[in-house]
């Protein structure tokens, strides 16, 4: 028989294969409900959307192999797989690699694979139960198509020892390939990780053993793989994630050299092998190889010393100093540290010809490392972007030396153009993603805000760009985008589109670009996504990956549209008929205390602090999770608690410095409904001014037409407030606050000195500070200008949660989508002049920092969203507005329901 | 050389064309479908394409005559839809057995007439084994993607059930072709594994998958390598496409099969792409000269064709393929293991 190297073929919708120069293999483990106890609450639960989230994470940080464990008590194993499975295979993104099914019960394995399209591989066997039960269970995994992973046990026990390892091993081998004719390339042994430093001799050749065993498996057993779960080793320092980060980072060291090839490994309790403290690596080292006797009472002092101490240490910033320069450079990148950047950076450059080689060597070996981690999900969002700062300030000391020198040019993956589209002004996301490529060695090109099309396309032709990347968050921006599209495809351009930024969603990327551009458009929704698009499309045979695309979105559209086709609406007439009804002559209705407008000029912005929600905050990272739970995350707790450290310390500097600016002006007036959605408005300035003679402006809402259930009525903003006919006197109030005058100076400022993380923070910052104080005004309202809930008393958390009396919905978003209506605001309260606050052709607010709405008191109104509505509503609102079907066509789009 | 096994070290080996299209031509009628012995059956019968094995059996052994004439080494017994699972449709599922033992009887019988004839040109006979028309690793219901139409188990059973017959009925090997979702040939191999050992047999399996567009992907999504890597754990005599792409747009997914796979490859594309009218009119030349670009590459051991090619496209591509080497597979597959 010819000696071909025979790789480990595996596959989900596409294949793995793992020969003998793979990487090593890494197991994404946290959807295994013995391994995860938020998984196995979701599987409980049957909440299986988030099930598939958490497998979803997996792949995208990087699992090459997706292991699945249904095997809790409380559940009924076989039915968990089968359907969790079933529902894998109806996502291409997860089921794209190949599964791992692990179970102790036969039946849960046979039902896994019998519904997995792909060659899996099974979780495990062994010769525990004898010889006849090894060899029908291997001759049925053959039969299913998989590969196997058999445990060193037998009939007398898990193997213990080297010797007990080897020999299982061995006779597993022999049986398999000489008597049920199983592929060796498809055995994959796991020879028993056990935990060290127990404090029981006999564990002190734990780790050892498995070392020697996995090399005389590799070296005697043809083409067999080794894996093995790494976390075990560590058993004995549960609560210590310093020592036993550093445990898995050394052991896995060492059992890769001996030949282990894959393996379970959680990536956020990994430290960087070059980065483990040297006396701790050394201690850890000495229990792995047992080689003293008093190497476990040694790690056990250490462990004790560092016990709730910080990882950063000051002894270990000293001692990475020591090291060579190139590694110095990449522990800056990899750290974020910019400290010693330039001194180390001189360094590099007084070593080679050409300063262009430090940043196409020394720079990109340090930013590969962080690419690599991130991509496999050893980093976070906020480090990367932190990295870019080290990097930047990297590259703007060596630019005069590179201009210096004539033919000094750096090479870039690919130039992308990045723009945040006409009438829109919200840059966080598309700076996020701007530059986590750069990072990533894409020459950036972007445009900024409020870009309008001509020049979005005029400078992707003239420079040439591969990849043109828009971004927006308010609705309109939607349309710009639809423009876009259009005009490059009428242009006859072909440059790959992305699309991304809050409003925007795959839905309406597929449902409303992708039809009139011939050619790739793609949606993303997270910065991390962006990387591994933007390779793709950048690659040199990418047809099928855009045919691909193209299709995945043509099936989605035609999907979607199934969907919302057979929703059914209601014509606005019966709608109207099922408006909210308030009993007026029961409910409460207070005067406003202080009629009027009131202009707050210069806020103490310290008073908002209380109110800040952050969540949104640590969203808009890209770290999921809500505050303070997602501090104590398992996964991005750590990388959450540095970033809410560093937003902490920008934000006392903001205060101390008084670097923001923040302002607001609000007016309460009388105002009844007239003609069943829109509401009158009396304009009076003060307390004094008449109703009678007081100019009118009328607000217009909008009505739900979805047909719900019967008890269910189909809401108007209109509806909270009294009719004109009713005879009684209702009130309404409208705001504007902002705080972000100051914030595009200081962003400016901070990007001067290519500090991309704080810029991006600036402004992320001030955004949470504007919804601070817009329900900073709206309690100040509640309790004290209007005063209909004067003795109120509610937590931050409560007001989160929105458990106040009255709302204060706002234009463009879901109760009032309609942008229009900030037009009225504006007159009625002459904002602009008042507190400097201007609305854009598409009427977003400037400084981006700003809210606005209405104000209803109530206590019976309450947030919906609006959905959909038709084409009479659509006739009836463009007659009302006094505008054409087609300028509120525009406006309305997202709206408007698919017929 | 009367072994198939044999016969393709030494000769790139003809399959036949549609056998659909074919029975167009005929133009049965409702009546001719039901034939004497269903006359009085309560349901439509027409369409029932198997069905002719019994009701029109000359019919067929005549269509596998004019594709041997042209020169098939391999005609496919007329088996497509033999599972009680399609069967289902026109509530026959009790003739699955006879069925596939018939339309397995009449290709044989005509097969060892042409062996006879010409014995340095041994005559075939694979049973064809079809997808089915359910989806084990597809919802057929988007809002309940956990739903399944068909088990493996399903599958398993009636695959079993088909095999059986048409190994009893003499076919010389099997067929499992048009496969659109993986894990359907997956039970599909599970199955005949299982009559291998059960019958202590050996028949040679050929598998033929295909590419539904041009997203490179089955339909259930896999790629070429990843469906290859799927369906390699049983010894197969054969790997390749067929249906849904024309020779043409075919090429490059047989380059990739051929050059990951050690086993020998075979194809049987159709005559083209669609026309506006749904129909296939790429010509007996067109087809030739996509498929000469096979045989200059080396991709290939057998070759045939699929929807709307006849006995002028097969005589065409037979011309061809014999001034051409057969492709050279890895040697596992000449002893194929236990």
């Amino acid at each position: 028989m010819s000696e071909k190297i025979k790789y480990l073929s595996l596959s989900g919708l596409e294949p793995l294969l793992i020969g003998p120069n793979s990487n090593f293999i890494n197991v994404g483990e946290r959807t295994n409900v013995t391994g995860s106890r938020q998984f196995l609450r979701l599987i409980k639960e049957r909440n299986f959307t988030e099930a598939l989230e958490v497998a979803r994470n997996q792949v995208d940080g990087g699992a090459q192999i997706l292991d699945v464990n249904m095997d809790e008590g409380m559940l009924d194993g076989v039915e968990a797989m089968t359907t969790f499975l079933n529902l894998i295979a109806s996502e291409p993104d997860i089921s794209r690699i190949p599964l791992m099914i692990d179970s102790s019960k036969w039946e849960i394995i046979e039902a896994g694979l019998r519904v997995v399209q792909g060659k899996s591989v099974v979780n495990s066997i062994s010769l525990k139960e004898g010889e006849a039960q090894f060899k029908h269970h291997a001759k049925l995994v053959k039969r299913y198509g998989a590969a196997v992973i058999v445990m060193a046990f037998d009939e007398a026990g898990q193997a213990d020892t080297y010797q007990r390892r080897i020999d299982i091993c061995k006779r597993s081998y022999d049986i398999l390939v000489n008597e049920v004719g199983f592929p060796p390339q498809d055995i994959i042994f796991d020879p028993n990780i056990f935990p060290v430093a127990t404090g029981m001799d006999e564990h002190r050749k734990n780790a050892l053993d498995f070392f020697q065993a996995t090399k005389w498996i590799r070296k005697n057993l043809p083409h067999a793989s080794v894996s093995g779960g790494v976390s075990n080793v560590s058993f004995s320092f549960r609560g210590n994630n310093i020592v036993r980060e550093a445990m898995h980072s050394a052991f896995l060291y060492h059992a890769i050299k001996n030949g282990m090839n894959m393996g379970i490994v959680n990536p956020s309790m990994l430290e960087v092998y070059d980065e483990i403290n040297k006396d701790l690596l050394d201690r850890v080292e000495d229990v792995l190889f047992d080689r003293r006797d008093d190497a476990t009472e040694r790690l056990l002092d250490y462990a004790d010393s560092v016990k709730d101490q910080k990882k950063d240490a000051t002894e270990t910033v000293l001692e990475w100093r020591s090291l060579d320069f190139q590694a110095r450079i990449t522990h800056a990148l990899v750290k974020g540290l910019d400290a010693f950047i330039v001194e180390d950076v001189e360094e590099a450059r007084l070593s080679v010809q050409k300063p262009i080689s430090v940043i196409e060597g020394h720079l990109m070996i340090g930013m590969n490392v962080v690419g690599d981690l991130f991509g496999s999900g050893k980093m976070f969002l906020p480090q990367v972007v932190k990295s870019a700062r080290v990097m930047k300030k990297a590259v703007a000391y060596l630019q005069p030396f590179i201009e210096a020198e004539k033919d000094g040019k750096q090479e870039f993956a690919g130039r992308i153009l990045m723009a945040t589209v006409k009438g829109d002004v919200h840059d966080i996301g598309k700076n996020i993603v701007s530059v986590v490529l750069g990072c990533n060695n894409y020459e950036i090109i972007d445009l900024g805000v409020m870009v309008p099309p001509e020049k979005i396309i005029e400078t992707a032709v003239r420079e040439q760009v591969d990849i043109i990347g828009l971004s927006g968050l308010i609705t309109p921006s939607l349309d710009e985008m639809v423009y876009i599209s259009k005009e490059l495809e009428r242009q006859k351009i072909r440059i790959p589109l992305i699309i991304g930024g809050a409003t925007t969603s795959k839905a309406h990327t597929a449902v409303k670009i992708a039809p009139h551009y011939q050619h790739t458009v793609v949606h993303i929704n997270d910065a991390s996504r962006a990387v591994t698009v933007v390779g793709d499309l950048l690659q040199k045979n990418n047809a099928v990956y855009k045919s691909q695309i193209r299709e995945e979105y043509d099936k989605f559209r035609e999907q979607f549209l199934n969907r919302t086709r057979d929703k059914e609406y209601r014509t606005l007439e019966e709608a109207r008929a099922r408006k909210f009804n308030i009993n007026w002559n029961e409910t409460t209705i207070s005067k406003p205390k202080q009629l009027g407008i009131q202009v707050l000029q210069d806020l103490d912005l310290s008073k908002l602090i209380d109110f800040i929600d952050w969540t949104p905050f640590f969203r808009s990272w890209d770290l999921h999770g809500k505050y303070p739970e997602i501090l104590n995350d398992e996964v991005v707790g750590k990388q959450a608690t540095e970033l809410f450290a560093d937003a902490q310390k920008l934000l006392k500097q903001i205060l101390h410095e008084k670097l923001l600016k923040a302002k607001a002006i609000f007016g309460l007036f009388p105002a009844n409904t007239v003609d069943s959605d829109d509401i009158e408005i009396k304009h009076i300035s003060n307390e004094t001014d008449e109703i009678k003679n007081a100019k009118t402006f009328k607000c217009l809402t909008l009505r739900q037409q979805l047909q719900k259930r019967d008890e269910l009525p189909n809401f108007a903003l209109s509806d909270f407030i009294a009719p004109k006919d009713s005879g009684i006197q209702d009130y309404m109030g409208a705001f504007c606050v902002c705080t972000g005058f100051g914030t595009q100076e200081l962003a400016n400022e901070f990007e001067k000195n290519n500090d991309d993380y704080n810029s991006i923070m600036i402004k992320a910052l001030a955004d949470r500070l504007a919804e601070a104080f817009a329900e900073y005004l709206h309690k100040e309202v509640r309790t004290k200008y209007w005063a209909y809930a004067e003795n109120e008393d509610l937590s931050n958390t409560d007001l989160i949660k929105e458990a106040y009396k009255g709302i204060r919905p706002a234009p463009g978003y879901p109760a009032c989508p309609d942008h229009l209506e900030k037009l009225t605001i504006w007159k009625l309260l002459n904002v602009e002049e008042e507190i400097g606050v201007k609305l854009t052709e598409s009427l977003a607010m400037w400084p981006a920092a700003s809210v606005s709405g209405y104000y209803f008191g109530n206590k019976e109104a309450k947030y919906f969203g609006l959905g959909k509505i038709t084409e009479d509503q659509l006739k009836d609102y463009a007659k009302r507005r006094n505008m054409s079907e087609n300028e509120v066509r525009k406006w309305l789009n997202p709206n408007l329901a698919e017929t | 050389m009367n072994n198939i096994i044999e016969a393709i070290k030494h000769k790139i080996l003809i399959l036949d064309g549609a056998m659909g299209t074919m029975l167009q031509r005929y133009n049965f009628s409702e009546e001719d479908f039901r034939g004497e012995r269903f006359k009085d059956y309560p349901s439509s019968l027409k369409g029932n394409n198997d069905l002719l094995s019994l009701t029109q059996p000359k019919a067929i052994a005549d269509i596998h005559r004019q594709y041997f004439e042209a020169g098939a080494d391999i005609v496919e017994t007329n088996t497509f839809s033999g599972t009680t699972i399609a069967m289902a449709d026109y509530n026959m599922e009790f003739l699955v057995d006879e069925l596939n033992y018939e339309s397995a009887r009449i290709a044989k019988e005509v097969a060892q007439e042409f062996t006879a004839k010409n014995p340095n040109k041994p005559r075939f006979v694979a049973g064809s084994i079809g997808p089915t028309n359910r989806t084990a690793s597809l919802s057929p219901d988007v809002n309940k993607p956990e739903y399944r139409a068909v088990t493996f188990e399903d599958l398993r059973i009636a695959y079993k059930q088909q095999a059986k017959a048409l190994i009893k009925g003499g076919v010389d090997v099997l067929l499992v072709e048009t496969v659109f979702d993986t894990l359907n040939a997956k039970a599909a191999l599970f199955a005949i594994e299982e009559i291998k050992e059960e019958d202590n047999i050996n028949i040679p399996i050929m598998v033929s998958g295909t590419i539904t567009d041009a997203s490179g992907r089955t339909l259930s999504g896999q790629t070429v390598e990843a469906f290859l890597t799927s369906i390699s754990h049983i010894p197969l005599l054969s790997v390749g496409f067929n249906c849904a792409l024309g020779a043409e747009q075919l090429f490059p997914y047989l380059k990739r099969l051929s050059y990951e796979t050690e086993f020998y490859t075979s194809a049987h594309p159709n005559a083209g792409l669609p026309n506006a009218f749904g129909e296939y009119d790429e010509s007996a030349a067109e087809m030739q000269s996509y498929i000469e670009e096979y045989l200059k590459e080396g991709l290939i051991n057998i070759i045939g064709g699929c929807c709307g090619t006849n006995p002028e496209h097969i005589k065409a591509i037979a011309e061809v393929a014999k001034n051409y080497q057969p492709r050279k597979a890895g040697n596992e597959i000449l002893q194929p293991k236990i």
